[in-house]
């Protein structure tokens, strides 16, 4: 199988604080890819860098064998212009941890949005398709309701819609849960589940243990800026080898 | 998915509400609770002294007979003091959409990551905000002392008398005085709006400028229109200054007629009468425009005057209705 991302020694600092540390790791399609480990160790920012809402500091990340961010000619690299990042970012769906919703607009405008305004799909084929995607997420007879007016969960659901809509080949969860009550976890967690069923390649930034033994095909624990264990999410967790590994997972299991 | 939740607490509540609500109705009989209520005396006071005061005040307007009061009403809808008040609106309008386009530009510029833009843009501001209206409209009125001639190379060329005419120098002094004022109202909606939205719009792969348009304008809007509203309003009554630069306005037809006429303050009235006219009906469109940018941010929002009237004529014909 081929990589959706690879990581080659990502560095990146913000300011003088040195965030990620050298990250070499590899996605391979159709991969659910899990990245634990405590707050503060650089998971998030390694998640942002991947659809370069983070410029990286050193190193070489590529996403479905394109270099993210930088074109490369010879040995010199130069920096894609903004409309050619957002053409990168199109194929990169993100759901994030606190919605980021379009709070302006109804749980289907949301939806359509994208569609509409980067792919010029017209506005009948967008409603369509967006009703396709809500409903998909058990979430069609909310289509006309403001976020605002949505629960958590539901608000999420309608993010993973939103993101869908694009089409991508690729997607990221940055702690898609983290912000929810407890029992409106459980639905989010369907639909990621239902997600990964259909072949979509995710990497998943979680503190949900569970999803990851359940539905992970790889896991990654981070600290400190590096990968400090990786391999089969079921040997991971059930049987850590690192000291590092043992102590988190000890506090969160 | 959700089913799950909303059938279990169903099936689960029913028999213990109610045990519950069987074992209050035995134990407590609720009575209508009736008490002496505290009587407020410190309000009836003053409300009688406010009372007494307006009555006061009223009184020595109606009765001072140096007013004539005839003068007023022969002249609210006098053609010259109807031109004015129309004059009044147009420069307000005119002046107010320079500021809002002007403004919204400086408000990017400020924002912008070149330095020179910012700069030039707070350059701007820091003069146009830290002088008076007044003396801007007298600068413009004036130009014509130190640039006798308007010279845009093979553009245009005329006589800056020609060019700066009163309504000239009044649009240009009220309306880039009132760019430097939006401009900050501007900057602070944007400012406004959370980057998580920005972060979204730009996942999706939308470009900056679309972002810009369809994301974080809309969500800016809710913070500028209230205090844009306002803007308006005290443009409305700022435009009065213009009188320096001999542009025709409401203050001025009412003036001319006022110390020709020998009703010096009855003509200040018709003044005031048209002002309040103009900013109340204005309020009004402010209401409309605010709820229309509410939309999504409040789960319900304000009934408008005419829904709140229709609700009440519902619950007065249903009451009508359940007693006949």
């Amino acid at each position: 199988m081929t990589a959706m991302v690879k990581s080659e020694g990502v560095h990146k600092s913000f300011g003088p604080v040195e965030v990620l540390k050298g990250i070499d790791l590899e996605v391979k399609q159709g991969e659910v890819f899990c990245l634990i480990g405590p707050s503060g160790s650089g998971k998030s920012t390694f998640l942002r860098c991947i659809n370069h809402l983070e410029k990286i500091n050193a190193g070489r990340l590529y996403v479905d064998g394109q270099l993210v961010g930088y074109r490369q000619k010879g040995d010199k690299l130069y920096e894609l212009k903004d409309s050619e990042v957002a053409l990168q970012r199109r194929d990169i769906g993100m759901v994030f941890q606190r919605f980021n919703l379009f709070p302006h607009m109804t749980a289907l405008e949301n939806v359509m949005e994208a569609p509409i305004q980067v792919k010029g799909t017209s506005k009948s084929q967008a409603r369509e398709r967006a009703g396709e995607l809500l409903e998909r997420v058990g979430l069609a007879d909310k289509a006309k309701n403001y976020p605002s007016q949505l629960s958590g969960g539901q608000q999420q659901r309608v993010a993973i819609a939103r993101a869908l809509a694009m089409d991508p080949k690729l997607m990221l969860f940055d702690e898609p849960t983290s912000a929810l009550d407890p029992e409106l976890v459980g639905d989010v967690l369907d639909v990621m589940r239902d997600l990964a069923e259909s072949g979509m390649t995710m990497v998943v930034v979680t503190h949900e243990m569970g999803f990851a033994r359940e539905v992970g095909d790889s896991l990654v624990f981070m600290d400190g800026g590096v990968v400090v264990e990786s391999g089969n999410p079921r040997d991971v967790l059930t049987n850590p080898q690192h000291e590092r590994t043992q102590a988190f997972l000890s506090k969160v299991l | 998915m959700t089913d799950k939740f909303e059938k279990e607490p169903a099936d689960a509540t029913p028999p213990v509400s109610k045990e519950a609500s069987s074992a209050s109705a035995t134990s407590v009989a609720p009575e209508a609770i009736k008490a002496v209520p505290v009587r407020h005396w410190g309000r009836y006071v003053s409300a009688v002294v406010v009372l007494a005061l307006v009555g006061l005040l009223v009184n020595a307007f109606a009765t001072a007979d140096k007013i004539q009061w005839s003068a007023v009403g022969d002249y609210v809808f006098d053609k010259t003091v109807l031109q004015g008040a129309g004059r009044t609106l147009l420069i307000s309008v005119l002046a107010m959409v320079m500021g809002v386009v002007l403004g919204v530009i400086l408000a990017v510029m400020r924002l912008s990551k070149n330095p020179v833009t910012s700069w030039v843009a707070w350059v701007y501001i820091w003069f146009f905000r830290g002088t008076p209206v007044y003396v801007q409209l007298l600068l413009w009125f004036n130009l014509a002392l130190i640039f006798p001639m308007l010279n845009l190379g093979p553009i245009y060329k005329d006589e800056m008398v020609d060019v700066m005419t009163p309504f000239m120098a009044a649009l240009l002094g009220l309306g880039l005085n009132e760019a430097a004022y939006m401009a900050e109202i501007c900057r602070a909606g944007l400012l406004a709006v959370d980057e998580g939205q920005t972060e979204a719009s730009h996942a999706l792969g939308m470009s900056h400028a679309k972002t810009l348009r369809r994301i974080v304008i809309p969500q800016a809007m809710r913070v500028i229109v209230p205090p844009t509203g306002n803007e308006f309003i005290n443009m409305l009554k700022t435009s009065s200054l213009v009188y320096a630069v001999t542009y025709n306005e409401l203050l001025r037809a009412t003036s001319t007629i006022g110390s020709t006429s020998y009703a010096v303050m009855e003509m200040l009235f018709v003044a005031c009468i048209w002002y309040l006219v103009m900013t109340s009906v204005f309020s009004v469109f402010q209401f409309y425009l605010e709820r229309r940018f509410a939309r999504g941010s409040s789960r319900n929002l304000p009934p408008t005057p005419w829904q709140k009237i229709r609700v009440n004529m519902m619950a007065f014909s249903r009451e009508r209705g359940s007693t006949a």
